[in-house]
């Protein structure tokens, strides 16, 4: 019988080592995915003994704090947002039952003071306890608030600002808002709400139609590839058959041998549409990739929080390879989808001379003791065009104010450039199906001889167009922070 | 060195561990040292010395790393437990004191041991009632679906950790009367080695009472401790591995069958394979206890640094810590070392107890120790499985670790058998 309990003793051996490699395994090899487990509130819970950092507006306005709760064991913190809905996007919200969203999200090791494994074991050494760090943004409150207030009475959509030169994201508002201090209390009602999907950030996962707001990065290609220059007439009827339908400016107007100003300022369908076919495909979509078309915005928000902008089938972003109506593609129409976010960066790259900067929302890290521990370097995403071109992109964007489209931009004494949109979205379940709706739009930036703020603003399921609905917003939001400066 | 000194030179650094393992909960607790553990750890010296200096009288030939090595998962046990809850660590000594007492009982009484053949069908019909009893009426209790418990006036226990002793004596014994017919009567069918009929019916007796229990008691654990502790028997005596593969076929056959039919079973291999969708539900526990494991890492977070209920509420973030998921607390506080450091313990204990077998001379001897050390080995295995997905979740205790009266006692039983064996296995080496 010896060697049979020899044999056994093997197969316990064994069996342990499983147990060793299971333990293993959950304890050091998987362990990270498990912290990222949706079901895992350990790390929350645990994060919750930790005093998290505070988040601040630019001038020190406090968005997020934790106050303590309990005491001895059961003392934990809870997150705090005295402006309520004003910032619940972009900032989010950190709930130990509901998780981490957006900015709170992004930014959580830091406000946690996890700066890293070696010096919080240190800590632990020195029984220091773990503290969080504070993190300044680049939000501007007043601004926020206006382009809230001017959205809630426009409706649904977003605002987005951003600082040409640094990328400073100052105004990200999204329409219908949420109070993140209701989250605990009213989650599963505001998850659930597919009308006004109030958690969803409108300014960076809302795909719209950009309508002509497009013809900014369709001129962009042409001047900046040499199919055409300032000076370059094309002849604009008021119909042009593309893809066996036809395609028409507003009214039917015709425009003989109109230049880029004249298109630009009229928003010309069938001046852009023909552009748009000069260009080809390939040079249409390579400058549309340097704009950040196709990719996700480098942005301090969670990869998954940040929707990219493109031409969709369905579900499914198209390239340069795949065939598109590109007349229509020119115009900001066919299955055209783009972010609020998307097309400020759009509009601040043409008011940096052609330089787009990566758009963050974070200025500062400060920690407990009050030192600044970290503070943001503005760095450049691409130069899509040239200094030259930016140029001439702004003396035709001017006009659109001045003159054309969008004159309800203007702010006395301030230079704006800028471009509406109005894209016309009918049967759009999204609005509930009427026949009227539009999608407005206004991109633009202030003053246009010394830019020091990019804005997109867009709103959703409206029977306006976008010089009516959005480009009011894009004043009073250009004019706060003007004015502010 | 004589083996008993042996015994006394291992106890000395048990005793300082559990010092020092009080020490550190109390620091981490009240941010002070606090010379109570030191009255502690004096207290747990002299319980282990007395019990060490009894060995010395009644058993001076039996193994001498088996008693601390238990002495150290005690001392691991009693840290945790006083961790969780100070007033259970209180109940948790008083379990191991009344242990030891029955620990002497059992040496006292069963000196020689070769008296249990003769009861062995007394045994395994009161191995089988305790198993029943549980569903008896108005003694019996429920415990999270499974009917483990038993509760008669101020007294309750769990009988299936007494009922698997009793099995496995049977067992033994049985097997060591029958093992030569098993052997020589085995025909080969199809290639198959078949045991014979006539002596199989007992084995399909142990096989019916492991579905008896999968259905009337619903423990997927206890049933398959029970069962693999008997193939593990079944293989030690005849040799045969046909046996086993049989024998195993036939637990799955069952185990499938009542899987698929028992909501209780098949909720709990559902939970297995498929946790999430059942993240707030019947899989809370696993995934919590997966959590926990996943926050130790290599070297734990410290003694009294994990949460396990969630804080500002009597909820429990790690469900049933002190007895089912006691291990992924230990893998919570003091890491994967620690929890290496307890598996090995165990081996350890595993390896002396087939040890004691091999140096056995008789065949009950050999198949006693050999069962009492498999069952012991295959119960950790059962619930250190479970919490780490290895196998289905199921509520048996860690041996000697795990806050329960009835696991302690029973085990300290079956290490009073097995020291027993030991002392006549190395007493005759010896002459």
């Amino acid at each position: 019988m010896n060697r049979q309990i020899v044999k056994l003793f093997g197969l316990v051996v064994v069996l342990f080592a499983v147990l060793i490699g299971f333990t293993s395994y959950w304890s050091v090899f998987d362990a990270q995915a498990l912290r990222e487990k949706n079901a895992n509130k350990r790390p929350l819970l645990e994060q919750q003994q930790i005093q998290r950092g505070r988040i601040l507006a630019a001038d020190g306005t406090v968005i997020a704090h934790s106050v303590a709760k309990g005491h001895g064991s059961g003392k934990r913190y809870v997150r705090r947002y005295p402006q309520g809905r004003l910032y619940g996007h972009p900032i989010g919200y950190s709930f130990v039952q509901y998780g981490n969203s957006e900015f709170e999200r992004f930014h959580n090791d830091e406000l946690v003071g996890n700066e890293s494994e070696f010096s919080s074991i240190l800590d632990q050494l020195r029984g220091r306890n773990q503290q969080g760090n504070d993190i300044v943004t680049n939000l501007d409150p007043a601004a926020q608030a206006t382009a809230l207030a001017d959205l809630e009475e426009a409706g649904f959509g977003a605002v987005v600002a951003i600082e040409p030169q640094s990328g400073r994201v100052k105004v990200m508002a999204s329409n219908p808002p949420y109070d993140p201090n209701r989250v605990p209390y009213e989650f599963s009602k505001l998850s659930t709400n597919e009308i006004e999907r109030p958690l969803f950030d409108r300014a960076t996962q809302g795909q719209y139609p950009p309508g002509s707001t497009f013809k900014v990065v369709t001129a962009a290609a042409g001047l900046e590839s040499g199919t055409i220059t300032p000076e370059t007439p094309i002849d604009a009827p008021g119909s042009l058959e593309v893809e066996g339908t036809p395609l028409e400016n507003d009214f039917g107007e015709s425009f003989p041998g109109a230049t880029l100003d004249t298109a630009l300022t009229n928003s010309v369908n069938t001046w852009f549409g023909q552009l748009g076919q000069q260009l080809g495909e390939d040079t249409l979509f390579e400058y549309m990739e340097k704009f950040g078309f196709n990719s996700t915005p480098a942005i301090d928000l969670p990869s998954g929080e940040v929707y990219k902008s493109g031409v969709f089938d369905g579900e499914e972003l198209l390239n340069a390879n795949d065939p598109v109506d590109l007349a229509r593609v020119a115009i900001g129409q066919e299955r055209l989808a783009v972010t609020p976010l998307q097309m400020a960066l759009v509009t601040a790259a043409v008011a940096n001379k052609g330089k787009e900067m990566k758009p963050q929302i974070w200025s500062r890290v400060v920690d407990p003791d009050g030192r600044v521990t970290k503070r943001l370097e503005p760095s450049q995403y691409s130069q899509p065009i040239s200094a030259k071109t930016a140029e001439e992109l702004t003396t035709a964007m001017e006009g659109v104010v001045t003159e054309g489209t969008g004159t309800n931009a203007a702010i006395p004494g301030v230079p704006v450039a800028g471009k509406t949109g109005t894209a016309e979205t009918p049967g759009n379940e999204a609005c509930g199906g009427g026949e009227e709706e539009n999608q407005a739009w206004f991109i633009g930036f202030a003053p246009a001889d010394d830019p020091k703020i990019a804005i997109a603003a867009t709103v959703e399921c409206t029977e306006e167009f976008g010089n009516d609905v959005a480009a009011p917003i894009f004043r009073d939001v250009a004019e706060t922070i003007l004015n502010g400066e | 060195m004589s083996a008993r000194n042996r015994e006394l030179m291992a106890l000395v650094p048990v005793a300082l561990l559990l010092t020092a393992g009080f020490a550190a909960v109390f620091a981490q607790e009240n941010a002070q040292l606090d010379n109570l553990s030191l009255t502690y750890g004096a207290y747990f010296f002299a319980v282990c010395l007395a019990t060490h200096f009894y060995l010395r009288v009644r058993l001076p030939n039996a193994d001498p790393y088996l008693f601390p090595l238990v002495a150290l998962l005690m001392a691991f046990g009693l840290v945790m437990v006083y961790r969780i809850d100070a007033s259970l660590a209180r109940d948790q000594a008083n379990w191991f004191v009344l242990g030891l007492v029955l620990f002497a009982a059992t040496i006292h009484f069963l000196r020689d041991y070769d008296v249990l053949e003769r009861y062995r069908y007394t045994i395994a019909v009161v191995g089988l009632l305790l198993l029943m009893a549980p569903r008896l009426p108005g003694i019996g209790q429920q415990v999270n679906g499974a009917y483990l418990g038993v509760k008669i006036g101020p007294l309750a226990f769990q009988p299936a950790e007494f009922s698997k002793i009793c099995l496995v004596v049977f067992l033994a014994s049985y097997l060591r009367e029958h093992r030569e017919v098993l052997i020589v009567g085995a025909r080969r069918v199809l290639g198959v080695t078949l045991p014979p009929l006539k002596h199989f019916g007992p084995m399909l007796v142990v096989w019916g009472a492991s579905m008896f229990m999968l259905v009337f008691i619903r423990d997927l654990g206890s049933s398959l401790m029970f069962f693999a502790a008997f193939l593990a028997l079944l293989y030690v005596a005849t040799g045969r591995f046909s046996f086993v593969v049989i024998g195993m076929a036939m637990f799955l056959v069952g185990a499938w069958f009542f899987a698929a039919t028992v909501p209780h079973v098949h909720d709990r291999v559902e939970v297995w394979l498929n946790p999430y969708p059942h993240a707030r539900g019947s899989g809370y526990q696993v995934l919590q206890s997966i959590f926990a494991q996943a926050d130790g890492g290599l070297f734990g977070r410290g003694f009294g640094q994990s949460l396990i209920t969630i804080p500002g509420t009597d909820n429990a973030l790690l469900p049933a810590a002190q007895t089912d998921t006691i291990y992924s607390l230990i893998v919570n506080e003091l890491g994967l070392f620690g929890a290496c450091a307890v598996i090995l313990t165990y081996l350890l204990i595993a390896a002396r107890g087939f040890k004691i077998a091999l140096l056995a001379d008789d065949g009950f001897s050999k198949l006693l120790a050999t069962g009492l050390t498999a069952v012991f080995a295959i119960q950790a295995f059962v619930i250190v499985g479970g919490v780490t997905r290895v196998i289905p979740l199921t509520g048996v205790t860690l041996p000697f670790i795990s806050y329960g009266g009835s696991s302690i006692v029973a085990n300290f039983v079956l290490l009073a058998l097995l020291l027993l064996v030991s002392d006549r296995a190395r007493r005759e080496g010896a002459a």
